[in-house]
């Protein structure tokens, strides 16, 4: 027999390494159960080699039913609920909602009033950004960040205590007020807060901002254009971080902002580094409105005055008085009565821009309410962003998004 | 260029079937299914609304026809402005509205809420799927007729529950010492102490299903 020169295990020996060679996608499966990506998110990836080539979220694991929850419940029996939509900085959620709600009846609060949700609000922002950034610390192997950041969020927690009664579900507001006045030297409490924050934040700050190591991970990671931002509806930090100078605060004040004075950061170049010199930056400026209100707290009403069918009348004088008495049990068992209409009001809060729609057909229950989330429509730019990044880089572009899968899926 | 002018002013001169819609605080508008991609392109283009600030749906009942009503915010970065527009779907049975995500790709997960909510669809959508709810279910949450306490649904087909290893067993106290029996009135239904007959030497009855 001729010798056969064609070596057919060498052929299939180059076959099978060629086939080797060829890229297989695999697919991934992040979450919905994972430390990194901050609540129930679940990544669907498809990765070739460490590259994602294709990022799907899969949401709506903490979808609790939010919005037809509201259909069934008077308008100040759904303030807890909007405590655990956005629930690191719950005040911020009372707020928004206490304010879309009055707009309906065009109702406006005191001066006291508009001070203390400000103070509040700005509170939130601090320890809502305080967790973001010890959560995107801790991602990327700072772990010391983290334990700083809430060793202050405690102290924030001991101020919430005192004034709502909760350390984290606060439901504080009321429609057309509050629901107590602040107690005797609170305002002096946070003062006191404010002024031994700063120099522990530039401290832990100081831990990121030049670090070598976070600039690696995360400068140039995650870009967004300012086109793409708004286009994909994208509010916040993570707008203003690709460049995009909108902030509600300033552009449509509510709440009396416009007594403040404060600077709003914007980034350049829309990368996870922005996105946490942005943040940090908005810690320093809540500081300092939270001093000016503290500075010019006024005194007076905590609640509007006039407004019978959607306040609630002094306690001593419902002990005592029968109008009063049937007052408050109109609006304990019917809820406070708005007209008829339709209003949507966005606020800014630390996640990015809230929005409710309300929906009223009169009485004390609305008849729809949309909750906009800010982290729902940040997240919607995952898939965009994702792709062509390393699985590494994936953990950095979660953690500077800060989203809250509360708020996303309601 | 309407740069001064008010585009929302502008509206109803440029599309005459755009009336004014009651509102309380931004000025809104009623427009015709048809219509809406091209008054959405025009107010994003020429009015300056290059954010969408919300897009949802308002279901009013089944009563009431037209029933569903798609509800879009759009917001001007430049003025600092809103404006709010709807439409009603035209087929209550199998409500469907123009998609606007090709206008902004932001309401692309929008859309997908809405049909995963009220299930109105968005012809020219490229991925219309539910987005909170699991894909399969078989409701619209949203809707007046589904109610608060929601509706059964089936659990996985036998196939499914081989291949995952889902299995239907009861709840920890179901069968156990504390039974709540579904049915009866409110004091019959209270949890109550259930004989418990098991010993070592006979093992605790399985829970099996609820009555």
């Amino acid at each position: 027999m001729a010798t056969d020169f064609t070596f057919p295990e060498n052929a299939a020996r180059a076959a099978a390494a060629a086939q080797e060679l060829e890229p297989e996608k695999m697919s991934l499966s992040m979450g919905p159960s994972h430390p990194s990506t901050h609540g129930v998110l679940r990544l669907q990836m498809e990765l070739d080699g460490e590259i994602v080539t294709r990022a799907d979220p899969v949401v709506g694991y903490l979808h609790r039913g939010d919005e037809k929850i509201a259909e069934n419940m008077t308008y100040n029996q759904f303030v807890p609920y909007t405590d655990r939509l956005d629930y690191l900085a719950p005040l911020a959620n009372n707020v928004a909602y206490a304010i879309a709600v009055e707009r309906l009846a065009r109702l406006e609060v005191p001066p006291r009033c508009q001070a203390i949700r400000v103070i509040i609000s700005e509170l939130a922002r601090i320890s809502s950004h305080l967790m973001g950034l010890g959560a995107f610390g801790i991602d990327v192997g700072a772990w010391t960040v983290f334990l700083y950041t809430f060793t202050e969020r405690e102290k924030l927690y001991k101020l919430f205590e005192e004034l709502t009664g909760a350390r984290f579900t606060t439901s504080y507001t009321r429609i057309g007020g509050v629901a107590r006045d602040v107690p005797e030297g609170w305002t002096g409490r946070v003062d006191a807060f404010c002024d031994q924050f700063l120099p522990i934040l530039e401290e832990t700050l100081a831990l990121l901002t030049r670090n070598k190591i976070f600039l690696d991970r995360t400068a140039g990671v995650g870009v967004i254009s300012k086109e793409d931002a708004v286009a994909y509806g994208l509010t916040g930090p993570n707008l203003r971080a690709c460049g995009v100078p909108l902030d509600l605060r300033k552009d449509r004040p509510y709440c009396g902002y416009e007594q403040y004075e404060f600077d709003v950061p914007v980034g350049a170049r829309g990368d996870c580094y922005d996105r946490y010199l942005c943040r940090g930056e908005e810690m320093r400026q809540s500081v300092r409105i939270v001093k000016q209100a503290v500075a010019n707290f006024p005194g007076g009403a905590w609640c509007a005055t006039d407004a019978k069918r959607i306040v609630k009348p002094p306690k001593d004088r419902i002990l005592t008085s029968m109008e009063e008495l049937i007052q408050n049990f109109m609006l304990v068992t019917e809820g406070p009565q708005m007209p008829p209409g339709e209003v949507y009001f966005e606020a800014e809060n630390p996640k990015g821009i809230l929005g409710f729609f309300v929906v009223s057909r009169g009485g004390g229950v609305p008849w729809r309410l949309k909750i906009r989330s800010p982290s729902f429509c940040n997240l919607s730019i995952l898939p965009k962003v994702c792709v062509g990044a390393m699985v590494a880089d994936i953990v950095s572009i979660l953690g500077s998004f800060d989203f809250v899968m509360g708020e996303c899926d309601r | 260029m309407t740069a001064t002018a008010e585009p929302a002013a502008l509206l109803p001169e440029k599309f005459p079937q755009v009336t004014a819609r009651a509102s309380l605080d931004w000025p809104a508008f009623n427009l015709p299914a048809a219509e809406a991609p091209a008054v959405l392109r025009w107010l994003r283009d020429e009015g300056g609304f290059d954010h969408l600030a919300d897009l949802t749906a308002i279901d009013a009942g089944a009563a009431r026809s037209p029933r569903f009503t798609v509800v879009w915010h759009l917001f001007s970065t430049s003025r600092h402005d809103y404006v709010r527009l709807a439409a009603e779907c035209p087929d209550d049975a199998d409500p469907a509205m123009p998609t606007a995500s090709g206008l902004w790709p932001g309401a692309n997960w929008h859309e997908r809420e809405v049909y995963d909510m009220f299930g109105i669809r968005f012809p020219g959508h490229p991925d219309l799927r539910r987005i909170l709810m699991w894909d399969g279910y078989p409701y619209f949450p949203l809707r007046k007729d589904f109610p608060l306490a929601g509706l059964d649904t089936e659990l996985p087909g036998p196939d499914v529950a081989e291949e995952t290893g889902a299995r239907l067993k009861p709840a920890p106290y179901m069968g156990g010492p504390f039974v709540a029996p579904r049915s009866g009135t409110l004091e019959e239904a209270e949890p109550r102490a259930k004989d418990e007959s098991w010993t070592e030497r006979q093992e605790k009855p399985d829970g099996g299903q609820s009555s």
